[in-house]
């Protein structure tokens, strides 16, 4: 860390969209809110003008490539484009090499975090020992370790097996912590399986990516929430099916949670007719219906959270034909935008909404304290400030990533990020990062 | 005419014509002693295939010697995905060699459509993966014009492994833009996705399509491949045996193969055609493959005439667009040296 942090006043903006005043940071809380707050002497002035300040977004999904992958990430430069994308925490995928799957690489991937020190970097832990589906990692000693695991995946790989998903589920009770499914039943869509099947994948001879793949492990997992009691969430749902089948959990109470990426509220599989893998993506990208169909069930809550699959690849990785390419597309500074766009902007959600979807409830299904927060005395000053009435096109080469797969290259987007604070301190201001991060060592 | 030939619906019925057409001039070349025609002198065309392909190779490579290119062979399989490099590279490593033409065969679909983002020549899609192979509907849709004449109003009938047959989707396609009617058979697990939005009738029932009981009389027969190593001999998922797309090979020959009685039911000028190679006693019996309805070899030698016309019309038609002066047509050039 780069010393005490100098206090911030915030004049004149609007908490979660409502009346503007002014908010003081300091000391890592919310010091002041009010209107025509003083700030004390050597306060860093921030002129809002109206800006919707919002608990700081917290993502559930994010591949950082390190370790294994820097060329194409690391979880410093995977940690800017969060902080400039709005986020204040991320949950980094284990699909790392070495898999994250013992207390030893978690532990290192939050170190790292720490010293990026722009966003909170939460490690993911594995489900089964290498993501081989076969045997269960230690989870008990991710969950007691100083990264204290909470979240444990498979992400990539679905836990297919029963037996395993069973065993998973009931391992880790002792801990609260939830396990997210990758829902993809191996046997109806398998490793190439890369288009949503339909009209579409059947004219242009991609093999086809099943909904039903889908639908049916969400079905088969949540009546073994049911039966164990555990908690169970469900990563990047993609179809209506899906939606109809949460929908039917939650109505029984069942411990079932599901995030859906901005992508695919986005998105539509129309945009493979030109066999441009920075389309290619794991769950492929579907059709209208189900679009509609993600979008209401975000509204009305059975889909609680947002979450990126912010999936960085090399040019070298998507430079092939469709079937051979990489599955995955950037997400996190582009993230905010699309779901201003396709729920903020029709009115579907009001920005309480969306800060409940992108931060409150995802950081309660990841059991992450100090995120997700009131915006209010006393709380842990993790906050993003958004100009909703600005937008901006999206340019791959001015992107903190290191690399450039986004699907939203020259494309305009609603909302900017002015600044993001990870308690108190500016991470990002202006779309720039603004505090250094620490020297690796 | 369009710059690249990467699906069948790249060609509308007076482009497809056109080539139709050229291809008999073409044709004629094959009774001379002498095959060579001027049009393609001092253009390169590379034959670059990622996956194995004896027959439709070797019809490009003479098609391409017989109009003077000089055509190289590039055999790229397994250099791409398994050794590390990519498309994008492979490609603009052979554009980078000089060459005019790419015909491009790829176990991927879309891999031809991928390099024309990247390479400045015309590209031929010589097969790309399950989507299409235009060059082996035009040459289908030759051979059946010199059986049936104008193809309006025709009823073919396409069987076999729809679902993942390029054959099939640019028949569909081209038949389509011709005028001709098409009835798809095949079980329900290799109809293709969505094949209710296609222009065509589907069936399961061979007995009734080649009746004329589903839609209508038949003028042609198509069998396709049965690939055998798709249908459920490997391993997917899991390690676990594939299930198959249907339980055995004899239930599929009896059920779809095209046995003597069932050459019985075609009507007396209704031709049988197979792209080859044929699997005999699965989806063709010996029979009917050696019948004098049947047009397989008429088809291969239809493949060369067929893609000299895609060639000339591709190359010496940029030139002309190009305002360059183009070589004389190819009819002509016959002219002066027959």
């Amino acid at each position: 860390m780069t010393g005490p942090v100098r206090p911030v006043l915030l004049r004149g903006v609007r908490p979660l969209g409502g009346p503007a005043v002014d908010v003081l940071l300091a000391d890592g809380v919310v010091a002041g809110l009010g209107p025509a707050l003083d700030g004390p002497d050597g306060a860093e002035l921030i002129e809002a003008d109206g800006a919707v300040l919002l608990p700081g977004l917290v993502d559930l999904h994010t591949h950082l490539r390190e370790p294994g992958r820097e060329d194409t990430e690391t979880i410093a430069t995977g940690s800017a484009a969060a902080a400039l994308g709005g986020f204040t925490a991320v949950h980094a995928m284990a699909n790392t090499n070495p898999v994250a799957d013992t207390a030893e690489i978690v532990e290192q991937v939050a170190r790292l975090g720490e010293m990026a020190g722009l966003v909170d970097v939460r490690p993911v832990g594995a489900v089964s020992r290498g993501l081989a589906g076969e045997q269960l990692a230690e989870l008990a000693n991710m969950a007691r370790s100083a990264a204290a695991v909470r979240v444990f995946s498979d992400d990539g790989h679905c836990v297919s097996d029963a037996r395993l998903m069973r065993r998973a589920l009931e391992y880790l009770k002792p801990f609260d912590a939830v396990l997210a499914q990758h829902a993809q039943d191996p046997r109806l869509a398998d490793a190439g399986c890369c288009a949503h099947e339909g009209e579409l994948s059947g004219r242009l001879g991609l093999a086809g990516w099943p909904s039903v793949a889908e639908e049916s492990i969400i079905a088969r997992d949540v009546m073994l929430a049911r039966h164990t009691g555990s908690r169970l969430h469900v990563c990047h749902v993609s179809t209506a099916g899906s939606v109809d089948v949460l929908r039917w959990a939650k109505e029984r109470g069942i411990a079932v949670t599901a995030e859906v990426t901005p992508h695919h509220l986005l998105l539509t599989c129309d945009l493979l007719a030109g066999y441009d893998p920075v389309y290619k993506v794991n769950p492929p990208l579907r059709p209208a219906e189900d679009v509609e169909a993600l979008r209401a069930g975000l509204a009305d809550g059975t889909i609680d959270a947002v979450a990126t699959d912010h999936a960085p690849h090399a040019a070298h990785d998507k430079d092939h034909a469709f079937a051979d390419a990489a599955f995955g597309m950037l997400g996190l500074q582009t993230a905010l935008g699309a779901l201003i766009e396709t729920m903020v902007e029709p009115g579907r959600l009001d920005w309480a909404g969306l800060a409940d979807r992108m931060s409150v409830r995802p950081a309660t299904i990841g059991r992450l304290t100090g995120h997700g927060r009131p915006i209010a005395v006393g709380e842990p000053a993790n906050l993003t400030l958004v100009d909703p009435s600005a937008s901006w096109v999206v340019q791959p080469d001015a992107l903190a990533s290191l690399s450039r797969n986004t699907p939203f290259a020259g494309r305009r987007l609603p909302g900017r990020v002015l600044a993001t604070f990870l308690r108190g301190r500016i991470t990002t201001r202006d779309g720039a990062v603004a505090a250094q991060p620490a020297v690796r060592a | 005419m369009t710059r690249h030939l990467l699906s069948a619906a790249d060609l509308d019925a007076a482009g497809a014509l056109e080539i139709l057409d050229s291809a008999e001039q073409m044709d004629a070349i094959q009774h001379r002693q002498v095959k060579k025609l001027p049009a393609l002198r001092g253009r390169t065309v590379v034959n670059l295939f990622f996956e194995d392909s004896t027959r439709t190779r070797s019809s490009f490579e003479i098609a391409g010697k017989w109009l003077s290119a000089d055509v190289i062979n590039v055999s790229a399989k397994g250099s791409s995905v398994s050794k590390g490099e990519s498309l994008r590279d492979t490609a603009l490593t052979v554009a980078a060699l000089g060459v005019d033409a790419l015909v491009v065969r790829h176990p991927s679909s879309g891999a031809a459509h991928r390099i024309t983002q990247w390479v400045d020549c015309p590209i031929i899609n010589a097969g790309d993966g399950t989507h299409e192979h235009p060059t082996q509907a035009l040459l289908d849709a030759f051979t059946l014009r010199r059986r049936l004449g104008d193809l309006t109003g025709r009823h073919i009938v396409i069987v076999g492994d729809l679902a993942h047959s390029r054959v099939a989707r640019s028949n569909v396609l081209l038949l389509g833009v011709l005028g001709a009617q098409v009835t798809l058979v095949a079980p329900p697990t290799l109809m293709p996705a969505g094949v209710h939005a296609w222009n065509c009738s589907t069936s399961w029932d061979l007995d009734a399509t080649l009746a004329g009981k589903v839609a209508g009389d038949v003028d042609a027969v198509m069998m396709l491949r049965v690939q055998r190593e798709r249908m459920g001999t490997g391993s997917a998922g899991g390690g676990r045996a594939a299930v198959g797309y249907f339980p055995t090979e004899r239930e599929y020959a009896i059920n779809y193969g095209l046995s003597p009685a069932r050459l019985d039911l075609l009507p007396e000028h209704a031709p049988v055609l197979h792209p080859g190679p044929m699997n005999r006693g699965l989806e063709i019996s010996s029979i009917a493959a050696d019948s004098s309805r049947s047009l397989v070899l008429d088809q291969v030698r239809a493949g060369v005439a067929v893609r000299m016309a895609v060639l000339y019309h591709l190359l010496a038609g940029a030139d002309q667009e190009a305002g360059r002066t183009g070589e004389p047509h190819p009819a002509q050039a016959a002219a002066v040296s027959a």
